[in-house]
């Protein structure tokens, strides 16, 4: 049963994956990816963890992916007038590519998977206050360190788009 | 999983849903008959006694009109932009508490869909997905105005989900846990959270007025600037789909204001009421009394939409942004505080 | 005294364009006064007149559908003269004159009368200016009290003497009434 829903999720992911690069038009490209957002959040439940799923789903589907739909309809890029690029920046990529993938592939060749079977801890770890207290005791000073990032990141998206006061 | 199980969640869906539609359907009929109340007028009553079968004229009036489609690329999109927005409202019941329990058949009856453990973060993730119905219809239009109210009602959406957030925090703070059950538990008797978190209920209320996009929020049908908004291009039941999913979404907030804030299905007595009277009846008017709350918020919307006039468009952003989001920061600071102080 | 220091309804307020305080500008107050007030509104008596089962009532100098009168002994007054179709700013009314047989004195009391008198009630803006034109005080709107009712036919709306004559019993009643009196 999860294996099947497994294979089915996985297929809109790629599916929707791949159209996000290859459709022509931009506010296609991000619908397709919404979908693929969803379905990642589909791999999130089947793992059982409903906490990082919906959050998944709130801040990728709901937050950024609107804002990115918001710039491309803003831009009015939805005509497809999309100029050929020069050669040189094509063989580029795909050698940049090529190399990415080699990277990926050395990577994956030269792990070694640890198989071990599942124990139970005890603890409910998809339980909000047991994700709490972990975050905040455990790991209190990297997410702390997050949301400084993030403050500074706002902070600084503000400052730049506030225009420069011209000297009268 | 035993085939009973599944029975009894089926027929609660089926219940709750067929409930929504109707309270949908209803709502509109209630929202014309209130307009007019409140305007020293009387309101449809032609069909039906008092106008009662004015709904069902109306979605037989919207089946039998012409389907248009207006000469856009995205013909698919056009057609999906309703039944997302439809949909989305149409989902959150699933977390809601409608009751506490039955005893049927010598088994205990949850009277909710699923009892999630982030119930609360759900109906934040569908109310975020739902602006996509309206921006995705408004795009696929291929109409101007269409595509300037699907970007106000975007943006509204989004800065007001913040604010709403901020409140929700307080109180989940205050109830320590998402579960709407829990929630609902929590507030037997009188024990009802607007008294603890009355700057919270304010916010999330504003809020809630905004996600829905009701009056005095309603920018993005505006009809004086941007003609109807994002379903000027839509005709037929794909625009009923579209007004239908507007008071779907209103029921459903007003339950969520109903659970939250003013104790779901609890009213006092409700203990003694188990005691003698048993879980049955106790609980049968649990759910009349939510019931009740649900009509009660209904009908504040609709008392809202015919007192305040629309706000501006930066008044709106100036309100969301530098007003609530404030308060409800400092809302949860206050929260904080005293939790800290009593524990 | 000038006139922007009169009230002429009395309800004049002077506009300040003072800063508002903390709480009012929340708008809180201002709005629970609004919600106030529309409740108010709910409870109060509904204006609305339900048409088909309830009439307004007409007033006396309400001009509705036209009537050609008949006199005390019954006879059509119109003599044709053509004055109110002349007079019609809207050129609704059109008609064709007749002489009058001698066998047909108990009819029309002139000796010329209109045979076709025809009003288009698409054109006529029921102005009453027919009315005044009249020298043989034959057309009357205020009489019939009758609105002219709407209808699907552009034909239909052309009325001919079969609807705009007074009716024979209502000639005889007011007859009847004269008499009396």
């Amino acid at each position: 049963m999860i294996e099947v829903l497994f294979y089915i999720l996985s297929t809109i992911t790629l599916g929707t994956a791949l159209l996000t690069i290859f459709s022509r038009n931009p506010i296609h490209s991000a619908i397709y990816l919404v979908i693929c957002f969803f379905s990642i959040a589909g791999h999130y439940l089947l793992l059982n963890a409903q906490f990082l799923a919906i959050v998944h789903v709130i801040v990728y589907s709901g937050a950024i992916m609107i804002l990115m739909l918001f710039t491309i309809m803003l831009m009015n890029l939805n005509k497809e007038h999309e100029k050929h690029k020069p050669k040189l920046i094509i063989i580029a990529a795909t050698i940049a590519f090529c190399l990415v993938a080699l990277v990926l592939l050395a990577a994956l060749l030269k792990t070694k998977p640890v198989v071990e079977s599942y124990y139970n801890s005890g603890t409910d770890f998809q339980s909000i206050k047991v994700l709490g207290q972990v975050l905040l005791n455990e790991y209190m000073v990297p997410f702390e360190f997050a949301s400084v990032l993030l403050l500074v990141a706002m902070i600084g998206a503000v400052l730049i788009s506030k225009k420069e006061k011209q000297k009268a | 999983m035993e085939s009973t199980i599944i029975i009894e969640k089926s027929v609660i869906i089926i219940a709750v849903f067929a409930l929504t539609m109707l309270m949908a359907m209803y709502s509109t009929l209630a929202e014309r008959k209130i307009a007019a109340w409140l305007q020293d007028r009387v309101g449809p009553n032609r069909a039906g006694k008092g106008g009662i079968l004015q709904p069902l004229a109306d979605g037989l009036k919207l089946f039998s009109k012409e389907e248009f489609l207006p000469n856009t690329p995205n013909k698919f999109l056009f057609v999906i932009g309703p039944a997302i927005s439809m949909s989305m409202a149409l989902i959150t019941s699933a977390v809601i508490p409608w009751g506490d329990k039955l005893h049927l058949f010598g088994r205990d009856i949850i009277l909710q869909a699923t009892d999630i453990d982030v119930a609360m973060l759900f109906i934040f993730g569908v109310l975020s997905v739902s602006v996509y119905g309206i921006m995705i219809g408004g795009w696929a239009s291929n109409n101007k105005f269409s595509l300037m109210s699907a970007m106000r009602a975007g943006s509204q959406m989004i800065s007001y989900e913040v604010a709403m957030g901020l409140a929700i925090i307080a109180l989940v703070m205050m109830s320590g846990t998402l579960s709407l059950r829990e929630i609902a538990a929590q507030q037997s008797g009188m024990n009802w959270n607007i008294f603890y978190q009355p700057l919270g209920f304010l916010i999330f209320l504003v809020c809630s007025f905004a996600e829905t996009n009701r009056t005095p929020f309603d920018l993005a049908e505006c009809e004086a600037e941007l003609i109807g908004g994002y379903h000027t291009e839509y005709s037929s039941m794909k625009m009923g789909f579209y007004l239908f999913a507007e008071y779907a979404s209103m029921f459903i907030s007003s339950t969520i204001l109903a659970v939250l804030y003013f104790g779901a299905y609890n009213y006092p007595g409700m203990d003694w009421a188990v005691e003698n009277w048993g879980v049955n009846i106790a609980n049968v008017i649990g759910m009349v009394v939510l019931f009740a709350k649900i009509c009660f918020f209904i009908f504040f919307y609709m008392w809202i939409r015919w007192t305040i006039p629309r706000f501006r468009y930066d008044q709106l952003m100036n309100l969301g942004w530098k007003m609530l989001i404030p308060l409800a920061i400092v809302n949860i600071v206050i929260t904080g505080a005293v939790i800290l102080l009593f524990q | 005294m000038s006139l922007d220091t009169v009230s002429l309804s009395g309800r004049k307020k002077e506009v300040s364009n003072k800063k508002m305080t903390f709480w009012e500008s929340l708008y809180l107050v201002a709005i629970a006064k609004g919600l106030v007030i529309t409740i108010r509104h709910l409870f109060k008596r509904k204006v609305t007149i339900k048409y088909p089962e309830q009439k307004r009532e007409f007033s006396p100098v309400y001009r509705g559908q036209h009537m050609l009168m008949r006199d005390d002994e019954g006879r059509e007054r119109c003599t044709a003269c053509g004055l109110c179709a002349l007079s019609c700013p809207a050129e609704a009314i059109t008609m064709k004159a007749e002489e009058r047989k001698p066998e047909e004195k108990h009819l029309y009391r002139e000796e010329k009368y209109a045979s076709i008198y025809e009003i288009n009630m698409l054109r006529c803006i029921f102005c009453g200016l027919c009315e005044e034109a009249c020298p043989k005080q034959a057309i009357y709107l205020t009489k019939s009290k009758v609105i002219v009712k709407s209808n699907s036919n552009r034909e239909d709306f052309i009325y001919g003497k079969d609807k705009l004559v007074m009716p024979l019993e209502m000639a005889i009643q007011n007859t009847n009434q004269n008499k009396a009196s």
